[in-house]
């Protein structure tokens, strides 16, 4: 007998006590938790989305679409980026204003060549507002999971409202979980020693968000 | 479960060690305090925090109750997506079938997310004996790695050590495995972080297998999802080539919906956090992102004979989160090397004798590393009666009776000239003849008075059987005599 069948026997001998329940799934469960915590008009979503990213230490900006570059550029040129990661699919009018040499991610860089660039610009998939929580999905605009993780500097771009849902909930909703997601709650941190919280182990220290708003 | 405890004093004894070390103790109960304190804020910014514990409930024993349909189910959605299953009955077998896929990919060194279940089976040490580095990339487990020492609690496994501790394993043992500290490393936490990003980059950049465990497995899109903090799981999870996997059979949830309650309950719970800042989902693979090769390996160790308990099936609702250790009183003095096993706490305290056993000292006297307080039960996200299930295991020592090991019915005897009883007193007394112990946890008692069984467990159940147990008082005489000065105060205060 295989390991599968061995297992799957046991599973079964277990729970013979149990009487056998039909009921489909989707009435098996109460779901009587909210979608939702709290009423907020669209504006309050995203004023509490600006203040949990903030509250777990993210730096929140805001802008508009027609300001975007120049914030772009400006928060690269205040950290001396001389080389900066963007994804295939970026809308390139975010960068245009920006100086730093562009480095595309392509499959055969290794992960040591990606670890010689400082900052990487982003967009997103979706932003939840409870959590402050960036989700990135691999789209275009996004590109690979490696690329928000070597360099120590990410700047992602939340389309505001568009892209801001409030609840994990909802987040779910949206998402596919065919494509390898990444949920992102401030930058990495630590508080393995003596519980002091520390930014950056290993992920980017330092994460920008940028909300831009249709001008 | 593997043989890393062998050899560990049973809990009284490993607890009078532990109780005597003042840094430890000092350690340990800033570290509970600090965390009890931010999750009870943490849960309280969700008034549904009860409903969401309910759900989580059902659907963890929705799944417990149909685990053959849907460990068939997912193994076909893994599939589909690109991933290859593998089962394994006990830990030789997930060790034997992990060196094995990590032979054939020609490596001799693997990057390891931080894991309950590869510790569980002792993954480290059968790599180590096939010739491969397994290397540990979560800041606490490396702080344990390379002190040689053992994980003393879930989430925070080096939450023994203190910062002068760690900086004297960083300058002391980096050298030995890879790049070393920098020179004149300090103590402060932030240099060390640092040291520890430098240390394990250069392991992440040339790393070609990834050695992970998962915190849920969803049955219905064959996704797996990794919470963690620092940034170590992302790049395990994405910068090798062969990702391998091992997981516990009672890991899963039926729908890509449900992780709407646990994604909730597990960051609340655990670090006290809206949302930890990092967490990774994955089905199978992806073309052009993440490992080429997936490997997903299903563990049983003692899982079915768990599930084949009535009372103490419930231990497999576990998700993890550790709320139970920080409430603990007894945890709190004892640390979590005094459970002998990789589960220290109230839920290592109910886990451990039913995965390996209750046959061993170590395993016999743990239903009794409690005072039954009832804290662990109010805190726990998925509503896991661990008192409940102690006082079943108490029973199941002194009493014998049957239960279920290898999948086989077999009839326990009653402990053997009575050894387990007073091993089990020993921890009982050991536990009570501790002021502070008692204090905290007479205190949490009385609050939790409704949760306390009404007739004696293990040994004293036949005197009870006829009685009932006096009710606690509503509040211990102590907290009364302090609160009131003796009674000099008014008592309305
Ligand atoms: S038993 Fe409950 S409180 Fe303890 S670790 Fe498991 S889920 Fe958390």
């Amino acid at each position: 007998m295989s390991s599968r069948d061995v297992i799957l026997g046991r599973v079964r001998r277990a729970i013979a006590d149990v009487p056998r329940d039909d009921t489909p799934y989707e009435q098996a469960v109460e779901r009587n938790y909210l979608l939702e915590h709290g009423t907020r008009d669209v504006a309050g979503t995203v004023d509490l989305l600006a203040e949990n990213l903030a509250d777990y230490r993210a730096i929140v900006h805001r802008t508009d679409d027609e300001e975007l570059p120049h914030l772009i550029m400006r928060l690269l040129a205040g950290r001396g980026t001389r080389y900066v990661l963007v994804p295939p699919g970026l809308p390139p009018e975010w960068m245009s204003a920006a100086d730093p040499t562009r480095v595309h991610d392509r499959a055969v860089s290794t992960p040591h060549e990606l670890d010689r660039v400082e900052s990487v610009v982003t967009g997103c998939a979706l932003a939840i507002a409870e959590t402050g929580t960036l989700v990135l999905d691999g789209s275009p605009d996004q590109g690979r999971r490696r690329i928000t993780l070597i360099p120590d500097h990410h700047i992602c771009v939340v389309r505001v409202p568009d892209q801001v849902v409030s609840s994990v909930p909802q987040a779910l909703e949206r998402l596919d979980p065919r494509r390898p997601l990444t949920w992102i709650s401030g930058p990495s941190a630590t508080s393995d020693i003596e519980l002091d919280r520390v930014e950056g182990v290993h992920g980017p220290r330092t994460l920008e968000v940028v909300l831009v708003s249709g001008a | 479960m593997s043989g890393t405890f062998v050899g560990m004093p049973a809990f009284p004894e490993a607890a009078r060690e532990a109780v005597d070390n003042p840094i430890l103790r000092g350690n340990l109960r800033h570290a509970t305090h600090t965390i009890r304190a931010k999750r009870a804020v943490a849960v309280s910014e969700l008034d549904d925090w009860a409903a969401l514990r309910e759900a989580g409930k059902q659907i963890k024993d929705h799944t417990l109750r149909h685990l053959d349909h849907y460990l068939v189910r997912l193994e076909e959605s893994v599939t589909a997506a690109g991933g290859v299953v593998h089962w394994a009955v006990d830990a030789d077998e997930a060790n034997r079938i992990v060196v094995e896929l990590v032979r054939a990919t020609g490596e001799s060194e693997v990057v390891k997310v931080k894991s309950m279940a590869t510790q569980e089976i002792g993954l480290n040490e059968a790599l180590e004996a096939a010739g491969v580095h397994a290397y540990e990339t979560d800041l606490a487990e490396l702080i344990v790695q390379l002190g040689k020492d053992r994980p003393s609690h879930i989430l925070v496994p080096a939450i023994h050590r203190n910062r002068g501790e760690i900086r004297d394993i960083f300058a002391r043992e980096m050298g030995e495995w890879g790049r070393p500290a920098p020179e004149g490393l300090t103590d402060t936490p932030a240099e060390l972080a640092e040291a520890a990003r430098l240390h394990l980059r250069e392991k992440f950049l040339r790393a070609k297998v990834g050695v992970s465990g998962a915190n849920f497995m969803v049955a219905e899109t064959g996704t797996l999802m990794v919470v963690e903090s620092e940034g170590n799981g992302r790049m395990c999870l994405t910068l090798p080539e062969t990702l391998i996997s091992v997981v516990g059979i009672e890991k899963i949830v039926p729908t890509w919906r449900d992780l709407e309650v646990f994604l909730q309950t597990l960051p609340r719970s655990s670090t006290a956090e809206r949302m930890n800042p990092y967490t990774s989902m994955w089905t199978g693979t992806t073309d052009e992102d993440g490992p080429r090769t997936f490997h997903l390996v299903l563990i049983d160790n003692g899982r079915t004979d768990t599930l084949a308990d009535e009372v103490g099936r419930q231990a497999l609702r576990c998700i993890r989160c550790s709320a139970c250790l920080n409430v603990c009183p007894v945890y709190e003095r004892a640390g979590g090397h005094a459970y002998g096993s990789v589960y220290p706490g109230p839920i290592g305290a109910i886990l451990s004798p039913q995965l390996r056993g209750t046959a061993g000292a170590v395993d016999a006297s743990l239903p009794y590393a409690s005072s039954l307080c009832g804290a662990c039960y109010e805190v726990c996200p998925v509503a896991i009666d661990i008192p409940e299930v102690l006082v079943h295991l108490r029973e199941r020592v002194v009493e014998g009776g049957p239960t279920t090991r290898e999948g086989n019915r077999v009839v326990l005897k009653p402990a053997k000239g009575h050894a387990a009883e007073r091993a089990a007193m020993r921890a009982a007394r050991w536990v009570f003849s501790r002021p502070g112990a008692l204090g905290a946890g007479q205190r949490l008692a009385s609050r939790t008075r409704r949760f306390h069984p009404r007739s004696m467990p293990g040994p004293g159940r036949a005197w009870s059987a006829s009685r009932d147990l006096p009710r606690l008082p509503a509040e211990p005489f102590r907290d009364w005599w302090r609160r009131t000065d003796g009674g000099k105060e008014t008592e309305a205060k």
